[in-house]
């Protein structure tokens, strides 16, 4: 070790800043993605990222039935991660290790599995900031909140007195809320009622979830009893109409069998308009009902790597009845799907799917209806407000099935159609169609980064496939469905490139890769994990017997286990491997697993610590190993556990190398 | 403009105090598996590098060829050195405060005695790292040095090292420029002075 001073400090000075500056260039990586418009140029090109070059912008598509978050690059249509929501994952151990079970813990018990739909990233003056990414279970009412420092699951909230989470995450300007509508009307509280008491006795729920402005903890802030349609989707005001959700709804019928038929038989539905600052006004008054509730909330905290789950039981309610103004009915034709609103605010589409035409509402004309108390009648306390008093104008017989419209906030939007299976591009304020584009096939929801923000990107655009019949190799009965990436930066739409996808691409949102590269964490510091089982050093692991239970505190680093040898283990005994990885360094994982485990593997990142119980059943000596191949002497990594029988003697030891160890 | 030589031998010996402040050297190595590179830190008193994790990191990858664990306590250099700047600090200001020029040169060659010293103790101590092998090293390589290279660029199996000085190491070589240069000036000072005085008794003899 040295001191250095140089005999000649000032030349070698400027040796040295040549060196360096020789040193500096090397390292460094660029954007390559966006080259170029796509037009003029082909399309092969205008997706094509160089090896090692990164993409411009990040996709969070939903798995949709998978359960999961998959994150791909664009335009390259690349895939980087598969994140683990709310189905099990042996790949990365999630929802088997101890840590993330707590995570699917639901009012029902562990649920292994929902349905994912919407991905929606936090917001911060209405433009995507980049901190959190929510998407909502459908099956079992939740809400997850993925971290995107991490890439993982931060946070499960289960959404009470609802059935089937559809018309959610979609987030205010400020992350201030995401909002849970109720698809399925139940009874409310649930009772045991004939189902043919649909309209009586059923409700629906619109939930509003309060976000923490620094943690992003989530809670039930309030929900809003409405009449059991089903409500469908959501998006929430901005600029002129922040203060606002607007959720479409179908079966204003309230019709409990045969909906597709039922449902579908009057001319218009309704799209809520929930003014939550209001609401927020009622609660300050404590013009509330409490009613009970069940529903848990599901912590993952990142210095103990450990999630915990709280059952809640009460929730606030606010009757509209009771509750002026807090609530009106925007009547729009026929069953409107998605409704979204324009980068301005004032404009409120409405993706009446079994219409010929698209209505749009314009919010200026929604607060003059609300004053001059433009009312056609009132349901439940909440007025209607008449159809052409709110009608920006109507989008003359632009395709069939409209589904869903994002903008890019250059005056345009884009519909996507189901059953014409096309993107139609079309004016805002003129209404008039500019331009089409051919799906393959049956699009659902369409994403432009940003599309649902105040700040539009308005470059690309993907559609979200349903089905895919011949567009690619076929693999058997099932087919994937598929992303289509399209250039929009002209004027007319461009196909660029057709990828499949992780599941169903239900909904996806984009955000520009530069909000994200410099927040995503390399590793967890080993000095802030706090987890109660971590050995946060060699010295520190140990194997202890509490009755039938063993814990055993084992390190993993490059590339040995510590303890490699364990014994005194005995049949019938819970075996708890508390694993922490030792590594500081960037991207170096290491895996765990042990012959006979009826669970998953651990995948354990740098300075993480994880659990897997081992129950063994039989007498023998088990290798365990590490699973993910993290260095030249990966092969190498590897241990013993020696089993025997229930009433032996055996010691309980352990060692690595020849420093053995006895409890 | 007297007074110039007398300050620079102050800051120069302040500039030392940079060592407490940023490291002295750094050796970097690069790999595929390393595209930014691992950046170890060499303080006057200690070991790190840009992350917490370096020098685990560093021993990480220096134990499959049999390397020795670095270990910052071991290591009796990083107790004692720092005393030696403070004390040529003091020295330094206290030889601004005499304000002769031999005081200054004597600083300045102190200096540079202690810095070729300290690099050669800096080769040394590379040199035992590189050389002394474990005999149960997972990777042997016959007649494989490991040795970092004290200045410029050297590669060593699959990684590029580069080893430079850091912000304490420049600032320290300035503070060693400023003494020379201090005793540079005091000593043309001082001729002229000679000069004006001879000229002065000439004068005077004349009349
Ligand atoms: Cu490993």
């Amino acid at each position: 070790m040295k001191n250095l001073m140089l005999k000649k400090p000032l030349l070698l000075f400027a040796l040295t800043l040549l060196g360096m500056s020789l040193v500096t260039s090397c390292g460094q990586k660029g954007s390559s993605a966006g080259k170029g418009g796509a037009l003029g140029s082909d399309a092969a090109a205008a997706t094509y990222v160089a090896p090692g070059e990164y993409d411009a912008y990040y996709a969070f598509l939903s798995g949709g039935f998978s359960g999961q978050i998959s994150v791909y690059g664009l335009p390259s249509g690349r895939l980087f991660k598969v994140i683990p929501v709310f189905s099990l994952d042996p790949e990365k151990g999630y929802g088997f290790n101890e840590e993330t079970k707590p995570l699917l813990n639901t009012s029902f018990g562990f649920i292994p599995w929902d349905d994912a739909h919407h991905p929606e990233l936090s917001q911060t003056n209405g433009e995507t900031d980049g901190r959190w990414c929510f998407i909502n279970g459908n099956n079992t009412p939740r809400i997850a909140r993925i971290d995107l420092t991490t890439f993982e699951t931060a946070e499960i909230i289960e959404i009470p007195n609802s059935g089937g989470n559809h018309s959610s995450p979609f987030t205010t300007e400020n992350t201030e809320y995401v909002v849970a509508g109720t698809r399925f009307g139940v009874p409310f509280p649930q009772k045991d009622v004939s189902i043919d008491s649909y309209a009586e006795e059923f409700k629906g729920a619109l939930t509003y979830i309060s976000v923490d402005k620094e943690s992003g903890n989530m809670d039930v802030a309030f929900q809003v009893l409405l009449p059991a349609f089903n409500y469908d989707l959501a998006h929430s005001g901005k600029g002129k109409s922040h203060g606002w959700t607007f959720f479409t709804s179908y079966n204003t019928e309230l019709k409990n069998t045969l909906l597709e038929v039922n449902a579908s038989q009057n001319d218009k539905d309704f799209i809520a308009a929930v003014n939550w600052k209001k609401a927020e006004e009622y609660i300050k008054q404590g013009k509330f009902k409490e009613m009970p509730a069940r529903y848990a909330d599901n912590e993952y905290d990142e210095s103990t790597h450990t999630a915990k789950s709280t059952i809640k039981n009460k929730v606030k309610v606010l009757i509209p009845e009771e509750c002026p103004g807090l609530v009106y009915f925007l009547p729009t034709p026929k069953s409107p799907h998605g409704v979204d609103v324009d980068p301005t605010g004032e404009y409120i589409v409405g993706n009446g799917k079994l219409s010929a035409d698209m209505s749009v509402h314009s919010f200026t004309k929604v607060l003059k209806a609300i004053e001059n108390k433009a009312f056609e009648t009132t349901i439940d306390g909440v007025p209607v407000l008449k159809y052409e008093e709110i009608l920006a104008g109507v989008v003359q017989k632009p395709g069939l099935g409209p589904l869903h419209t994002e903008f890019d906030g250059k005056g345009n939007a884009y519909t996507t159609f189901f059953i014409s299976s096309e993107v139609v591009k079309w004016k805002l304020g003129t209404w008039e169609v500019v331009d089409r584009a051919p799906c393959y096939y049956s699009v659902g929801h369409l994403m432009i980064p940003g599309g649902d923000s105040r700040k539009p990107d308005g470059k690309y655009l993907v559609a979200l496939n349903k089905i895919t019949k011949d567009r690619y190799l076929p693999t058997g009965p099932e087919l994937t469905q598929s992303a289509q990436l399209y250039d929009i930066s002209g004027e007319k739409m461009k196909l660029l490139l057709d990828f499949p996808t992780i599941g169903e691409p239900h909904y996806a949102q984009g955000i520009a890769a530069s909000k994200l590269i410099e927040r995503s964490k390399k590793i967890y510091p080993i000095e802030e994990n706090k987890h109660p089982y971590a050995a946060l050093g060699e010295k520190q692991t140990k194997v202890v017997r509490e009755g039938n239970t063993v814990h055993v505190y084992m390190t993993m680093i490059r590339s040995h286990f510590s303890p490699d040898n364990i014994e005194g283990i005995k049949v019938g005994d819970k075996v708890y491997f508390h694993v922490t990885n030792l590594e500081q360094d960037w991207d170096t994982p290491h895996g765990f697993s042990v012959m006979g485990a009826r669970n998953a593997e651990l995948l354990i990142m740098p300075g993480q610590t994880e659990t897997l119980l081992w129950e063994p059943d039989r007498i023998g000596v088990f290798p365990f190993y590490c699973t993910d191949f993290c260095s030249a002497l990966h092969q190498e990594m590897q241990g013993y556990i020696r089993v025997s029988p229930a009433n032996s003697d055996v010691a309980l030891k352990w060692k690595l190398g020849d420093k053995a160890s006895v409890q | 403009m007297k007074r110039i030589p007398q300050l620079l031998m102050a800051l120069g010996a302040l500039l030392l105090a940079s060592l407490f402040v940023w490291p002295m050297w750094k050796i970097v190595l690069y790999a595929p598996q390393y595209p930014d590179g691992v950046h170890m830190h060499i303080w006057i008193n200690k070991l790190g590098g840009s992350t917490p994790g370096t020098l685990q990191n560093v021993n990480i990858l220096n134990h499959y060829v049999g390397m020795k664990m670095i270990e910052p306590d071991s290591i009796a250099e990083l107790q004692y050195f720092q005393y030696i700047i403070m004390a040529m600090i003091a020295l330094g200001l206290l030889a601004a405060l005499i304000n002769k020029r031999q005081v200054f040169l004597a600083w300045t060659v102190l200096m540079v005695i202690l810095a070729i010293a300290g690099i050669y103790d800096f080769y040394l101590w590379e040199y035992d790292y590189g050389h002394s092998l474990s005999d149960d090293a997972p990777i042997k390589i016959p007649g494989a040095s490991f040795q970092p290279p004290v200045f410029g660029r050297k590669v060593i199996l699959n990684f590029i090292a580069v080893s430079l000085p850091h912000i304490g190491g420049y600032l320290t070589g300035l503070g060693m420029a400023f003494g020379g240069l201090a005793w540079y000036l005091k000593r043309k000072n001082d001729r002229n002075e000679k000069r004006t005085f001879s000229a002065d008794v000439a004068a005077a003899q004349r009349v």
